[in-house]
C-alpha cells in the first residue's frame, strides 16, 4: 500500500477520527442529480429536453382529467356548460351514467347480485392462488378448481335461478369471464400439448406440432370469425352452440397453443440429467412428469406463462368484432347515444386505465414471483 | 391421464353450452325457451337502440316485440342479438337468431344465394346521400371526387359502386362497420358524404347538434325494400313472421288501435273479428293461440302506431309516411286479407 | 396417475389376455396409444366433414370456389399496388387485400424495429429521467390492448385534424388533414430503369468490396473505412447515372381540387392509424427485448474489448451487438409475427386488408363463409411460416458468425 505516502498530514490520531458525513457533493440529492441527470453536457441536454416534454404533456392532461373534469351532468351539453369552455375537461359524468352497463352489460338488473357474488368469489379464488401463506390454502385450492364451474352455473342460471342468456353478458364481467376461463383451461391444455410435442411417440407429437403451429400461425380474429361463422357447420345438424361458449373454446385453444410453446421452452431448458435421474429412480412417465419435470419446467416458464395470460386478457377486446359487448363494445355503443356522442376520449381512457391496471398488476405479480422462486444455480 | 383437462372441458361444454333442437321447429324452440331471439342492429336511432337501462327500443324492435307477443303472449320476452351488417345472416343461419328484424334489404341474391326467406316489406326505403350544406352540393351528380362513408357488407355498398361507375365518377370509399362509426366519421369530416338508406340518414341526422345544416340530396339511387327474414326450411315459422307483419297493417287499415282493441272485439266487421281471434281458427292454423293478433295490437300497436311512436313526424327522427302510408292513402303498405 | 407401469410389473407376466400383456409392454403401449389417437382423430375429422356436407345440403349451399371469378361489385379505394375497380373479381379483391396486409406489415415491422431499438437503448440510458419516462411509456403501451390503440389513433387523426380545405400545409407540397397526409409522388419517366440498374450494381459492388476488405483485414490487419466507401459507391454511382440519363424523375404534387387533394401520394388515416398503432405497440415489446439482449452481454466482454484497445463504436459493432443479437432475434421474430397477425385488426377501422376484403365484404356479399374463411386462414399460415423461416435462417446465420 503506497497511498499512505500521498496522504497529507494527519489531523487526528489514528482511531480518533470522528465519523463525519460524506461530503455533500458525493451523496445526497445533489450528488444523485449530478450522477444521474447532469453527468455530461449531452446528459444535461437530455434532461432539459425530457423536462420540457413533461412540461408540455403533463399539466394539460392533469387539467383535463382532474381539474376541469365534470363528475355529474345529465348530458353532453349540460356537461360542457359547466366547464370554462366546451371540451376543456373530461366529462366523467358520461362514464358514471353508464357505469352499470360497463360492469354488467345487459345482465338483468334484478339478477345482478349473482354477478356481484361472482366478483366476491373471484377474489376468494385469487387469494389462495396469489398468496401462498394464505390460511387453509390446501382446502381453498379445491375451491379454486370448482370456482369456474360454480360461477358459470351461477351466471347462466343453474341452482334453480332464472336463466340468463349469454348474449346479455357484457362489459367488465364479460372480460373477466373470457379471461378467467381462458387462463384456467389453457394452462392444463397447454402443458398437455407441450408434453405431447416433446413426447417420443411420433404420431402424437406430429399432431401436437400441427395443432400448435396452426393456431399460432393464424390471427385470433380469424379464429373468432371461424367460431362465429363456420363452427356450426362442423356440428351435427340441429345442434347449436352458444356463441359465448364457442368464443371461450377458441380463446382457450388459442392461448393453450402459446402456453404450450412457453412450457416447451421450459422443458427443453431443463438439464438432461434431471430426466435421466428421474428414470434412474424408476419413476414412471407420469410420476417423473408430476414430481420432477413439470415443477421445475413450470417455474422456469412463469414469466412467459404470465405474459401469455396478459396477452389473452388484452385479446378479450377482439370479441367486439364479432358483435359481443365487452367494455370497449359497450363504450362504442354508448357513444351512439345522441345525448352523449362525441365523448370518445373519456370512454377510451376509462377502458385503457381499466386494462392497464389489470395487466400491469399481473406483470408486477409475475416479477415478484420470479424473484421469489429464483433459487439460482 | 393426459386427456383429463380436455375431458373436463368437453364435459363442461356439454353441460353448459350445447342446446340441441331440431332446426325445423323454430316455434317449439321459441316456446320451450320462453323467449324470442331477434337479430337487430347494433344501433340505429329510431330503428333499434338501447336506453340507459339497456332496454331495447325502435321500429324494428317493436316488430320483434309484436312477434314475441304473438308467439309467447308477452311482448317483453325478446332477446336482442346484436349484429353488424356482416354478421346478421350468419347469426340467423347458425340458429342464434330466430328472426331478423334489422333494416335488411330484400334482394335476389340474399333470398336465393344466402338462403333466406323474406316476409313482406315493413319499410320501403331507398339509398340517399347526406351532405353538409357548407359543401354547396345540390345533386349527387356533383359528388365526383368526394369521400363517401359507407357501411360494408350492405347492399348500399354495391349500389354506390354501381352508381358512381355508371356516372363515370370517382370517389374515395371510407368503409365503416356500424352506423355510429359512420356518424362519427361524417361529423369529423373524414368523409364528405354519408350514404345509407334515406330513413337511416334522417335518423342519423336527428342526432346531430345542428341537423339543419345537413341536407339529404334529392337523388334516391336504389330501391331498398326492408323486411324481416328467417332461415330456409321452416314454413310454419315463416308464415308466422309474415302474418305478424300483415296483422299490424290490417289493424291500421281497419282502425284497430292499442286503445280500442278491446272494444273492437265486439265489432261488426267479420275481418276484425277474424283478426282478433273472436271468430275462426286462424291462430290455431298458425300453431298460435287464438288471440295472437289481439296480443300484438294490445301490447305493441298497429303499423301506424309503431311508425309514429318510433320514427314518425313527432319524433326526433321526423320521417313522413310517404311510401309507407297505407295503400288507401297513396302508399304501398298493403296487407292481403285475413280470410 | 393410477396406471400400473411396465417397470414395476414382473417382465414375464402371463396373467390377463393378450391386450393386457401388450399394454404392459412399454413400446407396444406407445404404439397402441398412437393408433388409438390417430383413429379417434380421423374419426372426428370424418364426422366433421360429414356434418359439413349434411349442413350445407340442408340449407342448399355448395362448397365451391367459383365465386372467386365472379364480379366483386364493391370498391376498394386504398390499393397502392394493384389496379382495381368494382368490376373486377373477388379474386382480384383478395390480391388487393393481400397487398395491403403486406404493406402495413412490412412498414410496421420497419418502424417498430426502429422505435423499439431506440426505446430499448433509451431505457438503458444513464440519464435517470429519460430512462424513467421511457419506462412509463413502455409499460402503459404494452398493458393496453392493441385494438384500443388502433381505435384511439384513428379517432385522434379523424377528429382532431382539420378537413382538407383547412389542411395544415408543411412547406409548399406537404399537407396534413383528416383525410390523410398528402405528399408528392415520384413519377418515373423513360430511362429510370437505368438508374435502378445502377443502384443494384452499386449494391453488388459493395457486397464484393466488403468481402475483399474483410479478407484484407484478416490477412494484413489493415482496416478500410468500409461504411463510408460503401455509401460513396451507392450515392455516387446512382447519382451519376441519374444525371447521365437526364434526371428521368419528376414529382406529382398534391393539389386541392373539389372535395379532396388530387395527385401526389396520400397516407390514408386508416393506414396511418393501423401502421402507427401497431408499430408503437410492438415497439414497446421490442424495447424490452433489446434491453434484455444488451444487458445479457456480460460487462466483462465490453471491458475485455476495451482492454484490447478497441474504440467504443468498434466495441459495439464487433463485441456487443453480435452477442446481443443472438439473444434478441428469436423473440424479435415472434414479435414480427404478432405484428403481422395483429394487422388483421384493420377491420375495426376499415383498412382493406385480407380479412376485410375476402374475409369481410366478399364473405358478406356471397354468403360463402367456409370458402372465404379457409382462404384467409391459409393466407395467414403462409405469412407466418414465411416469416418464421426467414427468421430461422437469419438466426442460424447469426449463430455461425458468433461462434
Amino acid at each position: 500500500m503506497n497511498d499512505n505516502a500521498a496522504t497529507p498530514k494527519q489531523e487526528h490520531e489514528p482511531g480518533t477520527h470522528p465519523n463525519w458525513p460524506a461530503p455533500i457533493l458525493t451523496s445526497g440529492p445533489i450528488a444523485w442529480m449530478r450522477d444521474n441527470l447532469f453527468s455530461s453536457p449531452f446528459n444535461v441536454i437530455l434532461t432539459l429536453l425530457a423536462l420540457w416534454v413533461l412540461w408540455i404533456i403533463i399539466p394539460p392532461i392533469i387539467n383535463w382529467v382532474f381539474i376541469e373534469a365534470i363528475w355529474s351532468a345529465t348530458d353532453r351539453k349540460d356537461c360542457w356548460a359547466q366547464m370554462s369552455e366546451p371540451e376543456a375537461g373530461a366529462c366523467w359524468a358520461f362514464i358514471q351514467s353508464r357505469l352499470s352497463l360497463f360492469i354488467y352489460g345487459f345482465y338483468p338488473e334484478a339478477e345482478r347480485w349473482r354477478v356481484n357474488l361472482c366478483f366476491v368469489m373471484l377474489i376468494l379464488f385469487l387469494l389462495p392462488i396469489l398468496w401462498d401463506k394464505c390460511p387453509g390454502r390446501k382446502y381453498l385450492l379445491w375451491y379454486c378448481i370448482a370456482f369456474p364451474f360454480i360461477a358459470g352455473w351461477l351466471l347462466i342460471g343453474g341452482f334453480g335461478l332464472t336463466p340468463v342468456p349469454t348474449n346479455e353478458f357484457g362489459g367488465i364481467m364479460l372480460t373477466f369471464i373470457i379471461g378467467v376461463t381462458g387462463i384456467f383451461f389453457s394452462l392444463p391444455i397447454g402443458v398437455a400439448l407441450a408434453l405431447g410435442r416433446i413426447s417420443n411417440m411420433p404420431a402424437l407429437s406430429t399432431i401436437c406440432v400441427i395443432f400448435i403451429e396452426f393456431i399460432r400461425g393464424v390471427p385470433l380474429i380469424a379464429l373468432l370469425f371461424v367460431a362465429s361463422t363456420m363452427l356450426n357447420y362442423f356440428l351435427p345438424p340441429g345442434t347449436t352452440f352458444d356463441l359465448l361458449m364457442r368464443v371461450l373454446i377458441m380463446v382457450t385453444l388459442f392461448s393453450a397453443a402459446y402456453i404450450a410453446e412457453v412450457v416447451r421452452g421450459g422443458l427443453q431448458a431443463m438439464p438432461r440429467g434431471q430426466y435421466e435421474a428421474a428414470d434412474a429412480l424408476g419413476l414412471t412417465y407420469w410420476q417423473s412428469a408430476r414430481l420432477i419435470i413439470l415443477p421445475q419446467a413450470l417455474k422456469i416458464s412463469i414469466p412467459g406463462i404470465v405474459n401469455t395470460f396478459i396477452g389473452l386478457y388484452k385479446d378479450t377486446t377482439l370479441v367486439i368484432i364479432i358483435g359481443m359487448l365487452d367494455p370497449l363494445g359497450i363504450g362504442r355503443a354508448a357513444l351512439a347515444d345522441a345525448e352523449w356522442a362525441g365523448l370518445a376520449r373519456e370512454v377510451y381512457l376509462f377502458i385503457a386505465v381499466f386494462f392497464f391496471l389489470c395487466c400491469f398488476g399481473m406483470s408486477r405479480y409475475s416479477l415478484y414471483l420470479e424473484k421469489k422462486l429464483h433459487t439460482g444455480h | 391421464m393426459k386427456f383429463k383437462p380436455t375431458l373436463i372441458l368437453s364435459a363442461a361444454t356439454l353441460a353448459l353450452g350445447i342446446t340441441s333442437g331440431a332446426q325445423a321447429g323454430t316455434l317449439e324452440d321459441v316456446q320451450k325457451r320462453g323467449s324470442l331471439n331477434c337479430v337487430v342492429s347494433t344501433g340505429v336511432p329510431g330503428f333499434a337502440y338501447t336506453d340507459e337501462s339497456g332496454e331495447w327500443h325502435g321500429f324494428d324492435v317493436d316488430f320483434c316485440r309484436a312477434t314475441a307477443a304473438a308467439v309467447l303472449g308477452d311482448a317483453k320476452k325478446i332477446k336482442a342479438v346484436t349484429s353488424t351488417g356482416k354478421t346478421r345472416f350468419t347469426l340467423l343461419n347458425s340458429a342464434e337468431g330466430d328472426v331478423l328484424w334489422r333494416n335488411t334489404t330484400i334482394t335476389f341474391s340474399r333470398d336465393v344465394g344466402v338462403k333466406l326467406r323474406f316476409h313482406g316489406v315493413n319499410y320501403y326505403d331507398g339509398q340517399g346521400f347526406l351532405v353538409s350544406k357548407d359543401l354547396g352540393v345540390n345533386s349527387a351528380k356533383e359528388l365526383d371526387g368526394a369521400s363517401v362513408c359507407i357501411q360494408t357488407g350492405t347492399t348500399t355498398e354495391l349500389n354506390l359502386a354501381d352508381y358512381f361507375f355508371a356516372n363515370g365518377m370517382k370517389y374515395e370509399a371510407v368503409p365503416i362497420e356500424t352506423n355510429d362509426e359512420g356518424r362519427q366519421n361524417y361529423l369529423a369530416g373524414r368523409c364528405d358524404v354519408y350514404t345509407t338508406d334515406a330513413s337511416g340518414l334522417a335518423a342519423t341526422r336527428s342526432t346531430f347538434t345542428d341537423p339543419a345544416n345537413h341536407i339529404i340530396l334529392p337523388e334516391i339511387i336504389s330501391k331498398e325494400p326492408l323486411g324481416p327474414a328467417t332461415r330456409h326450411g321452416d314454413d310454419q315459422w315463416s308464415d308466422i313472421v309474415t302474418w305478424v307483419y300483415y296483422a299490424t297493417v290490417t289493424a291500421e287499415e281497419k282502425g284497430v288501435t292499442q286503445a280500442n282493441v278491446d272494444e273492437m272485439k265486439s265489432s261488426k266487421d267479420p275481418e276484425i273479428l277474424r283478426l282478433l281471434g273472436v271468430e275462426g281458427n286462424q291462430g290455431e292454423e298458425l300453431g298460435l293461440p287464438a288471440d295472437w293478433a289481439y296480443q300484438i295490437i294490445k301490447q305493441v300497436g298497429n303499423y301506424g302506431e309503431i311508425f309514429d311512436r318510433n320514427i314518425g313526424p313527432n319524433t326526433p327522427i321526423g320521417l313522413e309516411r310517404g311510401l309507407n302510408a297505407l295503400w288507401t292513402e297513396g302508399g304501398l303498405q298493403y296487407s292481403p286479407p285475413f280470410r | 396417475m393410477n396406471s400400473t407401469p411396465a417397470t414395476t410389473a414382473p417382465p414375464v407376466d402371463t396373467s390377463g389376455n393378450v391386450i393386457t400383456r401388450l399394454w404392459r409392454h412399454e413400446e407396444s403401449r406407445s404404439v397402441i396409444i398412437q393408433i388409438v389417437t390417430m383413429v379417434v382423430l380421423f374419426a372426428l375429422l370424418a364426422l366433421a366433414a360429414r356434418n359439413v356436407a349434411i349442413n350445407l345440403e340442408a340449407i342448399g349451399k355448395e362448397f365451391s370456389f367459383d365465386f372467386l371469378w365472379s364480379t366483386a361489385a364493391y370498391d376498394i379505394t386504398f390499393s397502392p399496388f394493384i389496379e382495381y375497380t368494382s368490376r373486377d373479381t373477388h379474386m382480384r379483391a383478395m390480391w388487393v387485400g393481400i397487398g395491403n396486409t403486406l404493406l402495413v406489415a412490412v412498414c410496421g415491422i420497419i418502424l417498430a424495429s426502429i422505435l423499439g431499438f431506440l426505446m430499448g437503448v433509451m431505457r438503458l440510458s444513464k440519464n435517470w429521467l429519460v430512462s424513467r419516462i421511457v419506462y412509463c411509456v413502455i409499460e402503459f403501451t404494452r398493458n393496453v390492448p392493441v385494438l384500443l390503440h388502433i381505435l384511439l389513433i384513428h379517432g385522434v387523426i379523424v377528429t382532431t385534424l382539420p378537413p382538407p380545405k383547412q389542411a395544415i400545409p408543411l412547406g409548399e407540397h406537404f399537407f396534413i388533414s383528416n383525410r390523410g397526409f398528402f405528399v408528392p409522388a415520384p413519377v418515373f419517366e423513360e430511362g429510370f430503369w437505368l438508374v435502378v440498374m445502377a443502384f443494384i450494381a452499386a449494391i453488388v459492388a459493395i457486397v464484393f468490396f466488403k468481402r475483399w476488405a474483410k479478407k484484407v483485414q484478416d490477412a494484413t490487419g489493415k482496416i478500410y473505412p468500409v461504411f463510408w466507401i460503401s455509401l460513396g459507391l451507392l450515392v455516387g454511382f446512382t447519382g451519376l447515372m441519374f444525371l447521365l440519363t437526364g434526371m428521368p424523375l419528376s414529382w406529382d404534387f398534391p393539389v386541392l381540387k373539389g372535395f379532396n387533394y388530387k395527385g401526389g401520394m396520400a397516407l390514408r388515416p386508416e393506414f396511418l392509424a393501423l401502421w402507427l398503432a401497431l408499430s408503437y405497440y410492438t415497439a414497446s415489446f421490442i424495447a424490452e427485448i433489446v434491453r434484455g439482449g444488451i444487458i445479457s452481454v456480460s460487462h466483462g466482454q465490453t471491458e475485455a474489448a476495451r482492454a484490447l484497445g478497441l474504440r467504443q463504436n468498434r466495441v459495439l459493432q464487433l463485441v456487443v451487438v453480435p452477442q446481443a443479437l443472438r439473444v434478441i432475434i428469436p423473440p424479435l421474430a415472434s414479435q414480427y409475427l404478432n405484428l403481422t397477425k395483429n394487422s388483421s385488426l384493420a377491420i375495426a377501422i376499415g383498412y382493406m386488408d385480407v380479412v376485410a376484403t375476402i374475409g369481410g365484404i366478399s364473405l358478406m356479399q356471397t354468403g360463402k363463409e367456409m370458402e372465404t374463411m379457409s382462404i384467409v386462414i391459409v393466407i395467414y399460415l403462409i405469412f407466418s411460416l414465411t416469416i418464421s423461416a426467414i427468421m430461422n435462417w437469419f438466426n442460424r446465420r447469426m449463430k455461425l458468425v458468433a461462434r
